[in-house]
C-alpha cells in the first residue's frame, strides 16, 4: 500500500516536472511557432539567478518564484528584440539562431560562474509514508505545476489579454487591423515564455547540481514533449508529459534511470513517427 | 559538359596538390589532419542539407558511430582494413534504417530535426552509461564516460607492422578527403544528384513527375552518414581514443555552424567552414581570454542574422558582380526560399 502511494507520487512528479520543463517552450512554440533551442539555457540562467539571490540573503521562495522569472524574462526580452524578431516565420532559421544563443549563454555562464557545480539545499524537508521516505520538494513541484497549468488555462482562455494573444497568433493581420500591435504581443509572449523557462529552472535548481551546461539535459525532453503534444497548447502539454513521464518512471523502476531516459526518447521517436502532427492533432482536437 | 567536368577535375587536383604540399609549411600536420577530417565531416552534412534539403541535427551521431565502430572492430581484429570498411558501412546502414523510418513517414523539417537530435542523445546517454565490465563487444570494453583507448591504428592493408601515422596519416586523410570530394561531385552531377536537388527545391513536383522521393532521400541521407562515418574512423585514428563526447550535441552544433558559415548549396563552403572554424578553435584553445563555446554561438547567431547564405556563396556573387558576368540564380538562394516556406509545416 505504502509502496503504491510512493509510486503514484513518483509518477505524478515525473509528469509534473516534464510539464514544468516544457511549459516555457510550449508557450513560445505553441503561440508563436518559434522553437527556442536556448530554452535549456534560459532554465539554467533561472537556476543561477536563484542561487545568486539566495546567496545574497533573499528568501528562497521569493528568489525562485519572483526574481528568477523576472531576470530570465528580461534576458528573453533582450534576445527577442535583438535576434528573434528578425526571424519570425522562418522556423529553421530561428532554431539555428537560438542554438547559437544557447552556446553563447553556456560560454557566458562559464565565464561568470566557472565550470563548477553549484547548488542550494532543498527548502522543504522529506516526509515519511509508512516505511518509505519521500522527498517533500517533489510534492511542491507537483503543486506548482498544477497551479501553473490552471493559471495558464485561465489567462489564455478566460481573459481578454489571452484572447488578444491567441487572436494575434492566428491572424496577425486581422489583429493589427483591429488596432493591436502584433509586434508588441509577440514581444510580450516571448517575455512570458522566457519567464516561465526561468521559473522552471529556478524550481528545479535545488534538485540538481547546476553547471553551465545543465540546460542540455532539459532541452531535448522539453522539445519532444512540446512537439509530441501537438497544436493544442495545454492539452498537448499535459497529455504528452503524462505519456513520457509514466514511461520514464516505469523503466526507471524496472531497470535503471538511464534506461528510463533512453526509453523516454525512444518512445518519443516512435510517437512522432505514428502521430507526426502530435497527440492533440488526433485527439482533443480544437481544444486549447 | 563532359569537357568542363574534366577540366574541373584537373583544376581541383592541381589546387588540392598545391594545398596539401604547401599547408604543412605553415601549420603542423597534426593539426592539418584533424582539419581535413573536420572538412570531410562538414562536407557530409553539406551534401545532405545543402543539396538534399535534409536538415539533420544529429550528424555527430554518425561521426561517433563511425569512430566507435572502428575502435571496437580494430580491437577485435587487430588490424585496420576491415574496421575502416565497417566504420563506413555501419553508420550508412543505421542512417538508411533511420532515414527510411522518417522519410517513409513523410515527416516535416522540424520533426526530422527533433528525431535526429533525439537519436544523437540516445546514443550519447547509452554510451555514457556503459562504464561497467558487462558492456563488452568481443574483446572491446565500451568504457562509458572514459571511452575506448588503445586500439590498433591505421596500417597498410595486410601488413599490421606498417602503421600509418604522423605525416603519413595526414596524406592519407587529405587523399581520402579529395576522393570524397570527387565522389560528392560525381554524385551531384549524376541524374540522382540532379533529382535530389530537384527534391530540395520542390518535393511535391518531383514526386508528381514520378520520382520516388522517399527512397532517394533515404539513400542521400545514408550517403551523408557513410561519409561522416569515414570521418569518424579517421578521427579515431588521429586521436587514438574515442569518447562519448563525439556524440554530444555541441559536436552536432559545430557541424551545423560550419555549414552555415561556409555556405549551403556549395561543395566547397562546408569544407572551408569546417577547416576555417576548426583552425580558429585550435587557435582559441591556446588562450583562455575568450570562451570558445561563446564565440561559436555568437558566430552562428550573427551568420543566421546577417549572412545566412554563408561566406562562399556571398563571395561568389560579389565576384560575379565585380567581374560582370551574368548572374545565375544562386543555388543557396533557392535553399533560403525553401526555408522561408517552412512555416506551413511547423
Amino acid at each position: 500500500m505504502d509502496l503504491t502511494i510512493v509510486i503514484v507520487i513518483e509518477m505524478l512528479y515525473a509528469v509534473a516536472s516534464l510539464a514544468l520543463i516544457s511549459v516555457g517552450l510550449a508557450v513560445v512554440f505553441g503561440m508563436m511557432k518559434v522553437i527556442n533551442l536556448a530554452h535549456g539555457e534560459f532554465m539554467m540562467m533561472g537556476g543561477y539567478a536563484t542561487i545568486v539571490a539566495v546567496n545574497l540573503g533573499i528568501n528562497v521562495f521569493v528568489a525562485m518564484l519572483i526574481i528568477a522569472p523576472l531576470v530570465v524574462g528580461l534576458i528573453g526580452l533582450v534576445v527577442e528584440r535583438l535576434v528573434i524578431r528578425h526571424l519570425y516565420g522562418r522556423l529553421v532559421d530561428t532554431m539555428l539562431a537560438t542554438w547559437g544563443l544557447s552556446l553563447f549563454f553556456i560560454g557566458l555562464a562559464t565565464i561568470i560562474f566557472g565550470n563548477t557545480t553549484t547548488g542550494i539545499s532543498t527548502p522543504i524537508s522529506g516526509l515519511a509514508i509508512g516505511n518509505y521516505q519521500i522527498n517533500g520538494y517533489n510534492l511542491f513541484i507537483v503543486v506548482v505545476s498544477v497551479l501553473l497549468m490552471i493559471g495558464l488555462y485561465l489567462v489564455l482562455g478566460r481573459t481578454r489579454l489571452g484572447l488578444i494573444a491567441r487572436g494575434t497568433m492566428q491572424r496577425p493581420d486581422m489583429a493589427s487591423g483591429l488596432g493591436y500591435s502584433p509586434e508588441r504581443i509577440y514581444m510580450a509572449t516571448f517575455f512570458c515564455g522566457s519567464a516561465l523557462s526561468g521559473l522552471a529552472g529556478a524550481i528545479l535548481a535545488p534538485l540538481v547540481g547546476l553547471v553551465p551546461t545543465s540546460g542540455g539535459a532539459y532541452i531535448a525532453k522539453a522539445f519532444i514533449t512540446v512537439i509530441a503534444g501537438g497544436p493544442s497548447l495545454i492539452a498537448g502539454l499535459v497529455s504528452s508529459a503524462s505519456v513520457f513521464g509514466v514511461i520514464d518512471r516505469i523503466f526507471t523502476f524496472a531497470m535503471s534511470p538511464v534506461i528510463g531516459e533512453v526509453a523516454l526518447l525512444i518512445a518519443a521517436v516512435v510517437l512522432l513517427r505514428l502521430l507526426p502532427q502530435g497527440i492533440t492533432a488526433r485527439f482533443f482536437r480544437g481544444r486549447m | 559538359m563532359q569537357g568542363s567536368a574534366g577540366k574541373d577535375v584537373i583544376t581541383t587536383l592541381i589546387v588540392a596538390a598545391v594545398l596539401v604540399w604547401a599547408l604543412p609549411l605553415m601549420v603542423g600536420t597534426y593539426t592539418l589532419t584533424v582539419l581535413a577530417i573536420y572538412a570531410m565531416l562538414g562536407l557530409s552534412l553539406g551534401l545532405i542539407w545543402g543539396f538534399g534539403g535534409i536538415l539533420c541535427f544529429g550528424q555527430a551521431a554518425f561521426f561517433g558511430l563511425g569512430a566507435y565502430t572502428y575502435a571496437i572492430a580494430a580491437i577485435n581484429t587487430g588490424e585496420s582494413t576491415l574496421p575502416m570498411i565497417l566504420a563506413v558501412m555501419v553508420p550508412g546502414v543505421f542512417a538508411a534504417l533511420l532515414g527510411a523510418m522518417m522519410f517513409y513517414g513523410r515527416l516535416g523539417d522540424v520533426y526530422l530535426g527533433v528525431i535526429t537530435l533525439v537519436v544523437t542523445l540516445i546514443l550519447f546517454k547509452f554510451i555514457n552509461s556503459t562504464a561497467g565490465p558487462q558492456y563488452t563487444i568481443g574483446n572491446a570494453r565500451l568504457g562509458g564516460y572514459n571511452g575506448i583507448p588503445g586500439f590498433p591504428t591505421l596500417n597498410v592493408p595486410g601488413r599490421t607492422d606498417l602503421s600509418i601515422w604522423g605525416d603519413g596519416l595526414y596524406y592519407f586523410c587529405a587523399a581520402a578527403l579529395l576522393l570524397v570530394y570527387f565522389g560528392v561531385t560525381w554524385l551531384l552531377r549524376s541524374p540522382f544528384g540532379r533529382v535530389a536537388v530537384g527534391i530540395r527545391e520542390n518535393e511535391t513536383r518531383m514526386s508528381l513527375i514520378g520520382y520516388d522521393v522517399r527512397i532517394r532521400k533515404t539513400v542521400m541521407f545514408a550517403t551523408g552518414a557513410a561519409i561522416a562515418g569515414l570521418a569518424g574512423a579517421l578521427f579515431a585514428n588521429w586521436g587514438a581514443i574515442v569518447t562519448p563526447g563525439l556524440f554530444s550535441l555541441s559536436q552536432s552544433a559545430e557541424i551545423i555552424i560550419w555549414c552555415i558559415v561556409g555556405g549551403l548549396g556549395t561543395r566547397f563552403g562546408p569544407l572551408l567552414g569546417a577547416a576555417g572554424l576548426g583552425y580558429l578553435k585550435f587557435l582559441l584553445g591556446q588562450q583562455s581570454m575568450i570562451n570558445n563555446t561563446m564565440l561559436m554561438g555568437l558566430i552562428l547567431v550573427l551568420f543566421v542574422l546577417f549572412l545566412p547564405r554563408g561566406v562562399v556563396p556571398a563571395a561568389m556573387s560579389v565576384w560575379r558582380a565585380s567581374v560582370g558576368r551574368p548572374r545565375r540564380a544562386g543555388r543557396a538562394g533557392a535553399v533560403r526560399r525553401n526555408r522561408r516556406k517552412d512555416r506551413v509545416d511547423g
